[in-house]
């Protein structure tokens, strides 16, 4: 039921093509055409190989007119299936094109709901993998289930104007290399299963332990690890052993099929030409069909699972693609411009799982230029408040408004470009550094970089990478410490100079040296802006206006540190703790 | 690449001769085919002989019989000998990583490694398996075919020697174009990837930058410029079937036209011009497998050069003899002038270290990132070697103890956080595999962790996931600082590792870890909180001791520890 609705999805994309599509069919069948007359018109030839009664020599004229057709014939085939290949390069890579495109612009439109959720390698699985895959389906089945489909009725049409009798043999005779290797392909399956199975226990005690292997040192196990290792490897040997063994038989068997195929057209044909049903020609051409004719039915086989998979995959680019997106920016939403920093939660309910309750009836107002800090043990959802601001999430009931404007009433865009946003998580993109800073400031000059980079004192070990501003940072962030990488998002952040902040200080991935830096620089920012800190340094803490306590989600406390302390609730304990003395 | 074929021609020297062995036989076998045809052609349907026709598809059929026979064999042997080949090279690999140092273990890179043992190694036992069974296979066809015209007649065979290079050119041309062309399709598919993935993990930061546009329209680029690629690789390949399949059919009419001659010479018979219409059929399709074959070959070579070079690498390290240090020694650890340079580094990573610790003190390493606090704790279990200077642990060089037996003295919880896959339990024993349970439950006390445990349905027994993802980040942390603490070791190494704990569990971990008695505890960390009660704090700074003394005298007499200190508690004054 769902191939058949994947299905349908697929050919309301291909339509688009048509034109090109009737183009290939078209060419197909003639290409197939072209191929099987070629052994008819050489048997011909052959036939003529034979010294007419009473004379000296051939019938060259009859001879070199079936060559010289079948040279033409060939020729143009060639060039016609050449043509076809292109052709169906040309829908399969276009759709898959289409379907990319659409499944990316599609990601980017995605709730941040449905994003924490899946996996990122499984998302880029479907638009990389799947669609690849999808890709060489669409194209095997254009170039070779049309072509084998048109060449088995061709083959069966042309043998039965030859001698029904022969065509029958074959007809008979074939079913057995399908179902031979049916069998085996049966049988492989559950053996590659198998395998993989203990390839992939085999590939995660690698990943494991190898990736791990300093551990493993530490704690002096490399023995009980080599032992480990050489079991699964054993069970993996068997497996493979029976898996290449049986998946490799299937060639000699329809080989050996086939050879019976050929012995019987040859017994049939012969006997028929010794009574003069058939000539020599015409019986060599029988032997070539015969090989032409079972080749086909032994890559339909293979052709109808690539396919089923190649719909397995689209489907899942189909389920991507179908995932609702998040709700579009209303249609009379305003532009927030120079937003002064007032922003107020009023009766604020939100919850990621209907199930579990997080923040109920929560109200706060701030006004601009105040210092918000949020703080509460790891892990207790103090990013939550971040997603509400940003708009990662809409809130469930109530409302979060920013200068007075509902920020469900504000394009995404303007609010935004309203807050910079420094996370704790380190992310910088595959580019430069350059590239990093002067992130979506197209007009941005080298001078603003620099400036922005020093006032986060990143400026001087900038300088010192082996190609200063234009140093490459790779994914990982190879060469570059975590504590860099994070002055390089703070100076990212600092060259936009935007009218509120959002930040969420590190925990240890920078020195304190530096970090005493950097919050001088913050503080600098700070000035005359709101600003909502994650807070884990105790003076970013005593110095806000305003203290959001979190505890397993919910915010149990707001106030301010005096007022905190005063009430000698969870944020004195918390407090008082880090300066417990052993 | 000749030692690794060592490992197949000792241990499967049978089937890797006996496997192309077969395979050969079953390739003449095909051959006589089209002589079978001919014979019956000639001697049978001439003279209208039907027992010559049956004798002759009888033929045919034990042909194709033992055909199959032998090509089974073939093929056992062949699977054989490759997974075998496959299990005993990914013994040897996994052992040699094994004896790697850590030294080594940075030049070749872990994810090199991973590589090598996974994918690499599959595509060599794929390409020993295909070599065996068809290396030898489709050009004994190819060039059988041929003899075998030679041997009907030399004149039209001579249109064989001409049509197998040109063929052969045609083939290889357009597998090499493709292939080049196909690395290209593939660096634009990567592209894709690179920006996908990067779109799925900086979401929050592409979005808060609104790049979703920009990203849109780069994307949209990209992949443009990918199907451009693919098409243009796709017009090279398509190439292929139409190309070949005229050349073949230009073959064939020429050799009618020569046979056609010879026929009327009165040389060759119409049975001996199939035959050699047959042997030309046959030459195409050897030849596309062979070209494929030797693409399979070079990449599995390529792969094997690979996995060689790793099994040649690495140094190891050359271990010492002793288990035990000195009786009575006085200081748990002693570092004498040490200077650490890391391989191919140009400076200094430690210069100069020297301090001494006597059992059962807490001694705290601070400084900024990169300032070599974990080169400096790593240098205790012999994790590197000193350059300069010395390292003794219990009065002993460590260079002159086994590594299992410094190694085991030693308790380290490193930086980043990782268990691994099975129970807890079995993660608590990787310092003594005969720990109790009490033992366990003792260092989960110490380490905060006791309350992880209790809440698991299955207590020790807990299953952890691979990379114990099914914990959070501060359980693993406080899991392996567990880890270390079993089996009582006489020296414990906290590199960074509380830096996921709230301050509250921080301050009663190092409570607790003051109950330890005799054993010597390093804690290195970016807080002066953490370290600020140690009996000795080392201030690194930039590889070089900045400051070497208690929290007080630091205060007094080093600016840097000062600086890092009041940047934490800034107008707190003295906290304690």
């Amino acid at each position: 039921m769902k191939n058949k609705d994947t299905l349908r999805k697929v050919l309301r994309r291909v339509k688009r093509y048509m034109p090109l599509i009737v183009l290939s069919t078209l060419l197909a069948a003639l290409s197939v055409a072209g191929t099987l007359s070629i052994p008819i018109i050489i048997g011909n030839a052959i036939d003529f190989l034979v010294m007419p009664n009473g004379s000296s020599g051939l019938r060259w004229s009859d001879i070199i007119g079936c060559l010289l057709t079948a040279g033409i014939i060939a020729g143009i085939t060639a060039f016609l299936q050449w043509l076809m290949n292109v052709i169906n390069n040309r829908i399969a890579f276009n759709v898959v094109r289409d379907l990319r495109g659409d499944a990316f612009e599609h990601i980017e439109r995605l709730p941040f709901s449905y994003l924490d959720s899946a996996s990122t390698g499984d998302i880029v699985s479907r638009i990389i993998s799947d669609a690849d895959q999808f890709a060489d389906g669409l194209l095997l089945g254009f170039s070779q289930l049309f072509t084998g489909a048109v060449t088995i009725l061709g083959t069966l049409m042309f043998m039965l104007t030859l001698d029904p009798l022969i065509t029958l043999a074959v007809v008979l005779l074939t079913p057995i290399s399908l179902f031979a290797a049916k069998r085996i392909a049966g049988g492989t399956y559950s053996m590659f299963k198998k395998r993989s199975e203990t390839l992939g226990e085999q590939t995660a005690f690698i990943d494991e332990i190898i990736g791990n292997q300093k551990t493993v040192k530490a704690f002096c196990r490399e023995d009980e690890s080599t032992v480990k290792f050489e079991e699964i490897n054993r069970r993996l040997e068997k497996y493979s052993l029976k898996a290449t063994f049986w998946s490799s038989l299937t060639n000699p068997v329809t080989r050996f099929v086939n050879a019976l195929v050929y012995a019987a057209v040859g017994v049939f044909g012969a006997i028929s030409a010794i009574g003069g049903g058939i000539t020599v020609g015409a019986l060599s051409c029988f032997l070539s069909y015969a090989n032409q004719y079972t080749k086909p039915f032994n890559e339909i086989s293979g052709l109808i699972t690539e396919l089923q998979s190649a719909l397995a995959a689209a489907a899942r680019i189909f389920e991507l693609i179908e995932a609702q997106p998040e709700l579009p920016d209303q249609t009379d939403a305003a532009v927030l411009e120079d937003a002064q920093g007032e922003v107020s939660l009023r009766n604020v309910d939100f919850s990621y799982t209907p199930e579990r309750e997080l923040i109920k009836n929560f109200n706060l107002n701030v006004r601009p230029g105040q210092r918000i800090a949020i703080v509460g043990p790891t892990g207790c959802g103090k990013t939550t408040v971040i997603n509400l601001l940003m708009r990662f999430y809409d809130v469930y009931s109530g409302s979060i408004e920013v200068d007075g404007n509902d920020i469900r009433g504000v394009t995404r865009d303007s609010l935004r470009r309203s807050y910079g946003m420094v996370l704790q998580d380190t992310w910088l993109r595959h580019g430069t550094v350059r590239e990093n800073i002067s992130m979506n400031r197209p007009g941005i000059t080298d001078e603003d970089v620099i400036n922005a980079a020093k006032a986060a004192h990143a400026h001087s070990f900038i300088k010192r990478l082996p190609d200063g501003y234009d140093t490459v940072i790779s994914g990982d962030g190879g060469g570059i410490s975590q504590g860099q990488k994070q002055l390089i998002c703070i100076a990212r952040v600092m060259a936009q100079l935007p009218p509120m902040l959002i930040l969420d200080e590190a925990t240890s991935s920078i020195d304190s040296r530096t970090e005493m830096r950097i919050q001088r620089a913050f503080g600098k920012m700070m000035k005359g802006r709101t600003s909502f800190i994650v807070a884990h340094r105790l003076s970013t803490i005593r110095d806000a206006d305003i203290i959001i306590v979190m505890n397993d989600g919910h915010i149990i406390e707001t106030g301010n540190h005096d007022e905190l302390i005063a009430a000698g609730g969870f944020y004195y304990k918390l407090y008082n703790s880090s300066f417990e003395s052993a | 690449m000749k030692k690794l074929l060592g490992f197949l021609t000792k241990g499967y020297l049978k089937e890797t001769i006996l496997s192309p062995l077969f395979k050969c036989i079953e390739a003449v076998l095909e051959l006589f085919v089209p002589l079978v045809v001919a014979y019956m052609i000639d001697d049978g349907i001439r003279y209208g002989d039907k027992e010559t026709v049956v004798r002759s598809c009888v033929l045919l059929v034990c042909l194709g019989l033992a055909g199959l026979a032998f090509s089974i064999t073939a093929q056992y042997f062949a699977a054989k000998a490759a997974t075998g080949f496959a299990r005993t090279v990914g013994n040897a690999l996994f052992t040699h990583i094994q004896k790697l140092s850590y030294t080594d273990l940075d030049e070749m890179g872990t994810s090199t490694l991973m590589t090598r043992m996974t994918g690499d190694l599959t595509q060599v036992q794929t390409g020993v398996n295909m070599t065996l069974r068809l290396l030898l296979r489709s050009p004994f066809i190819v060039f059988g075919a041929m003899i075998m015209a030679f041997t009907i007649d030399v004149q039209s065979a001579l249109i064989f020697v001409l049509t197998i290079p040109v063929l052969s050119v045609v083939v290889f041309g357009i597998l090499l174009a493709g292939m080049k062309l196909y690395g290209k399709v593939r660096a634009g598919l990567d592209k894709l990837l690179h920006r996908t993935r990067e779109n799925l993990n900086g979401a929050r930061v592409m979005r808060a930058f609104r790049m979703e546009e920009r990203e849109i329209s780069a994307f949209r680029a990209d992949n443009e410029a990918l199907t451009h690629d693919q098409l243009v690789s796709g017009r090279i390949s398509a190439l292929m079937n139409p190309l070949t399949f005229v050349l073949i059919n230009l073959a064939v009419v020429i050799l009618i036209y020569q046979g056609a001659l010879r026929v009327e010479e009165g040389v060759l018979t119409q049975g001996a011009v199939i035959a050699l219409y047959n042997y030309m059929s046959q030459i195409l399709v050897e030849l596309i497998k062979l070209a494929n074959l030797i693409i399979t070959i070079t990449k599995a070579a390529a792969c094997g050069k690979r996995i060689q070079a790793v099994l040649d690498g690495g140094e190891g390290m050359k271990e010492g003899t002793r288990t035990e240090g000195e009786p009575g020694a006085q200081y748990a650890v002693e570092f004498r002038h040490a200077d650490l340079r890391y391989k191919n580094a140009s400076e200094n990573s430690l210069t100069n270290i020297d301090f001494t610790a006597k059992p059962g003190e807490v001694i705290g390493v601070i400084g900024g990132t990169g300032s070599g606090k974990t080169s400096l704790v790593g240098l205790i279990p012999r994790f590197y070697d000193v350059t300069g200077g010395a390292v003794l642990v219990n009065g002993t060089d460590v260079r002159e103890y086994t590594t299992e037996a410094l190694r085991s003295k030693i308790g380290v919880v490193p930086q980043r956080a990782v268990l691994f896959s099975g129970t807890v339990r079995d993660n608590m024993k990787w310092r003594d595999e005969n720990a109790s349970d009490e033992e366990i439950m003792r260092a989960l006390d110490i380490a905060q962790a006791r309350d992880i445990i209790e809440k698991k349905e299955n207590g020790l027994d807990a299953q952890v996931g691979q990379g114990g993802k099914n914990f959070s980040g501060g359980q693993r942390q406080r899991l392996t600082i567990a880890r270390a603490l079993v089996g009582s070791p006489e020296i414990v190494i906290l590199d960074d590792s509380a830096s996921a704990l709230d301050f509250a569990t921080d301050a009663a971990l190092r409570k607790a870890l003051r109950t330890l008695g005799n054993t010597t505890v390093f804690i290195v960390s970016q807080r002066t909180s953490s370290i600020m009660h140690a009996d000795k704090i080392i201030v690194l700074d930039d590889g070089h001791p900045a400051g070497i003394g208690t929290h007080s005298e630091l205060l007094e007499t080093c600016s840097v520890y000062r600086e890092i200190y009041d940047s934490q508690f800034r107008k707190e004054g003295k906290a304690v």
